[in-house]
């Protein structure tokens, strides 16, 4: 088998081993490539039946308005249910309060919401696009990681992973995030997306934006983004190489409209994908802390 | 292009991380903003260079002891393969997390410092890649720069590794003298070794093959039965999983375990697609002529190489957890996706795995490594290690837990 077709199988695997093991699962989607990817796969892992989980999106509402179009024509495409947790419910209800200022992002609001809609739909299983190439904390993690009730990972009670078996045994309460994808990296993705033809949001490729340049990172300029005086706006070709929250997402200069393009800009990059996330540049250890907060 | 794991066990002083950060500085694999972060750390080495432990010990208790705790996973990619190294503690107390890396490697690089040469933690390292079935040892004796590069040294120490391996019945054994500080034999020949005629680790890793044997003795566990139940697939039913080992293709005479019913492979599908045979660790969807009763956890085997089905059977035993094993407990048997209640008989022995001398105390602790025998409530479908390791593995969990407390390698059969 070729390097991709062994990922791939492997990934076939361990969803059905989530399929296998758990009552409740569910498929955690957020209109990136790498949980796209995830949806390709689940359909070679199930269909011609239909899909034994849900997608679940957990919506900051500062979304990019092509991930919301996407993902509405992707649910319709396939026809298998899709979920949504709002942030703005959590944040209506009082149990966050939202960041003020100009650097203000939901991003660390959303796994509030995460664990309220795990709570709410009993799900005992969600399936994350996370990949171990991504973040050092992430490069740790087991495929299938428990976390306790609050959500929580514990880096030094994880359980030992041998072979391909994988013990899905929870109390209740308890869940396990389960990572198909960990042993990819952002290039094998890519690759995957190209040999599969797997369709794409269109802010992957490269199109013309309004810009605004913070910390040094391209930052689009969104209704949701406080822009002042100080702010100098420009249009810019760029793309997104990760997609997450609109305030946390920062922009590349790009010229690569095809698929082609963008790997070969990944292979001459000198800047890893999450250098590109705000989110992570808090401080050395803000993923390590995040996941033990609940975040997948 | 195809994948080769590998794991690197040890810790720092070892000079494991600077043989990983060699490897992946020196093939581009490191990116500017992980450099940065490294400087921004400001984690030096007594003799002023960067640190590049830093990049694979990933949790903040690893960075502030100094230490590797549990496995990281590292990805880089030549012209000629992708590669996933399983960077593992080398400690005893952390014997269950290498455990976990070595589980899914198919080579270890057990790493000798030239000064020191077979130590302990060889002996201990060498011991789980050989009850692990890992299918090659490499050797990597490291820190030639600090004996000179002497041929001497390298000849001295593989010949001690030789008499070890020998004990280990560790087959086809390879060895390179390197410096990963200097990068001697790491990405380019050294010109400092001019003794040495094989290759560069790189290359070596480029190159590396493991025979594949036509045994035909595939085995296929059933994770899931695909069933549309629609209009127009009303009678479709596939049994999808993963298959384990060579051979497996349409018109299979196949026996499923342990129910001992009979038919034959009718189709394979992949996505939709037809295969007329399936590869090893190949996920695919099979369909049998018969309607037969089965569902996951059932395995089908090819019916002219069966595999066993017994309740009493014996084990090593690799004990994970902090509660010694309890013989009067009921514990879950994991091997494939079947979850069977057993419970642990005897120990016959524990193997002190620094000496590997055996040692007659019937406590089975944490990182201990046993010999046990086994009685299940039903039959447990498997083979001998020495028939085929692949279906010889499972996993124990202590049902009140939940947790994963023990490792099991079945060896034989009761006696």
């Amino acid at each position: 088998m070729d390097y991709l077709d062994h990922l791939e199988a492997e990934a076939i695997y361990i969803l059905r081993e989530v399929a296998g093991q758990f009552e409740n699962p569910a498929l955690l989607f957020s209109g990136g490539k790498d949980s796209i990817t995830l949806v390709h796969l689940a359909l070679k892992a199930f269909r011609p039946g239909k899909f034994p989980f849900p997608l679940v999106h957990i919506d900051t509402g500062h979304n990019f308005p092509e991930t919301i179009s996407y993902r509405d024509w992707l649910v319709e495409e396939i026809g298998e249910k899709l979920i949504v947790g709002y942030v703005q419910d959590s944040i209506d209800a009082g149990k966050v309060v939202e960041q003020k200022g100009k650097h203000a992002s939901r991003n660390a609001l959303q796994t509030v919401t995460l664990l309220d809609t795990i709570e709410k739909y009993g799900f005992d299983a969600c399936i994350g696009g996370a990949r171990r190439d991504e973040e050092k904390a992430r490069a740790k993690e087991r495929i299938f990681s428990v976390r306790d009730e609050f959500g929580q990972w514990d880096p030094k009670r994880q359980r030992p992973e041998l072979w391909n078996i994988f013990n899905g045994k929870i109390h209740k309460g308890e869940n396990v995030r389960v990572f198909p994808i960990s042993n990819w990296t952002e290039l094998d993705v890519w690759n995957y997306i190209k040999r599969e033809k797997i369709a794409l949001p269109s802010i992957y490729f490269s199109h013309e934006r309004d810009v605004i340049t913070r910390n040094g990172q391209l930052m689009a300029a969104a209704p949701f983004m406080q822009i002042d005086e100080t702010d100098h706006l420009e249009r810019k070709s760029v793309r997104f190489r990760t997609v997450g929250d609109i305030t946390c997402t920062a922009a590349v200069d790009s010229q690569a409209t095809e698929l082609e393009d963008i790997i070969a800009e990944i292979k001459a990059s000198t800047v890893s994908e999450r250098g590109a996330r705000m989110d992570d540049k808090v401080s050395e250890a803000a993923m390590e802390e995040r996941k033990k907060a609940g975040y997948f | 292009m195809n994948i080769l794991k590998f794991i690197t066990a040890g810790s720092v002083d070892d000079g494991k991380s600077t043989l990983i950060g060699r490897l992946l500085y020196d093939t581009n694999s490191i990116l500017d903003d992980q450099l940065e972060a490294i400087q921004k750390a400001n984690r030096k080495n007594n003799d002023g260079t960067v640190d590049l432990a830093i990049l694979t010990d990933g949790l903040k208790a690893e960075r502030e002891q100094g230490i590797t705790i549990d496995v990281a996973y590292k990805y880089f990619q030549t012209e000629k393969r992708k590669f996933i190294i399983a960077d593992a503690p080398g400690h005893i107390q952390y014997t269950r997390n290498m455990v976990t890396g070595a589980s899914n490697s198919d080579l270890i690089i057990i790493l000798i410092d030239a000064r020191k040469g077979v130590i302990e933690q060889t002996k201990r390292h060498s011991f789980l890649a050989s009850m692990l079935a890992l299918r090659k040892v490499l050797v990597c004796i490291n820190k030639m720069d600090m004996v000179d590069y002497s041929e001497d040294v390298f000849t001295t120490i593989r010949a001690d590794y030789e008499r070890l391996a020998e004990k280990l019945g560790l087959e086809g054994v390879d060895y390179i003298p390197v410096s990963a500080l200097k990068g001697d034999n790491i990405v380019h020949a050294s010109q400092a070794m001019p003794w040495y005629k094989g290759e560069a680790l790189l290359s070596y890793l480029e190159a590396v093959e493991f025979p594949v044997e036509q045994t035909n003795n595939w085995r296929f566990p059933v994770q899931w039965v695909v069933r549309p139940q629609t209009d127009e697939l009303h009678d479709y039913r596939g049994y999808a999983g993963r298959v384990v080992g060579e051979g497996l293709k349409v018109g299979d005479e196949i026996l499923v375990l342990p129910s001992e019913q009979r038919s034959h492979i009718s189709a394979i599908e992949l996505a939709g697609k037809e295969l007329s045979q399936a590869e090893d660790a190949q996920s695919v969807i099979i369909h049998l002529a018969d309607q037969l009763d089965i569902s996951r956890g059932d395995i089908i085997v090819n019916a002219s190489h069966p595999a066993l089905a017994e309740r009493h059977f014996e084990a090593k035993i690799c004990w994970f957890d902090q509660k010694p094993l309890d013989s009067n407990q009921v514990y879950l048997l994991q091997n494939h996706s079947r979850l069977s209640k057993v419970k642990i008989q005897e120990v016959f022995y524990k193997v002190d795995i620094n000496t590997h001398e055996l040692l007659y105390d019937e406590i089975i602790k944490l990182n201990d490594i046993g010999k046990v025998a086994i009685k299940a409530a039903e039959e447990i479908v498997f083979d001998l290690y020495a028939d085929n390791p692949k279906n010889a593995r499972a996993i124990l969990i202590d049902p009140r837990s939940n947790l994963t407390v023990g490792a099991l390698i079945i060896e034989e059969l009761a006696s």
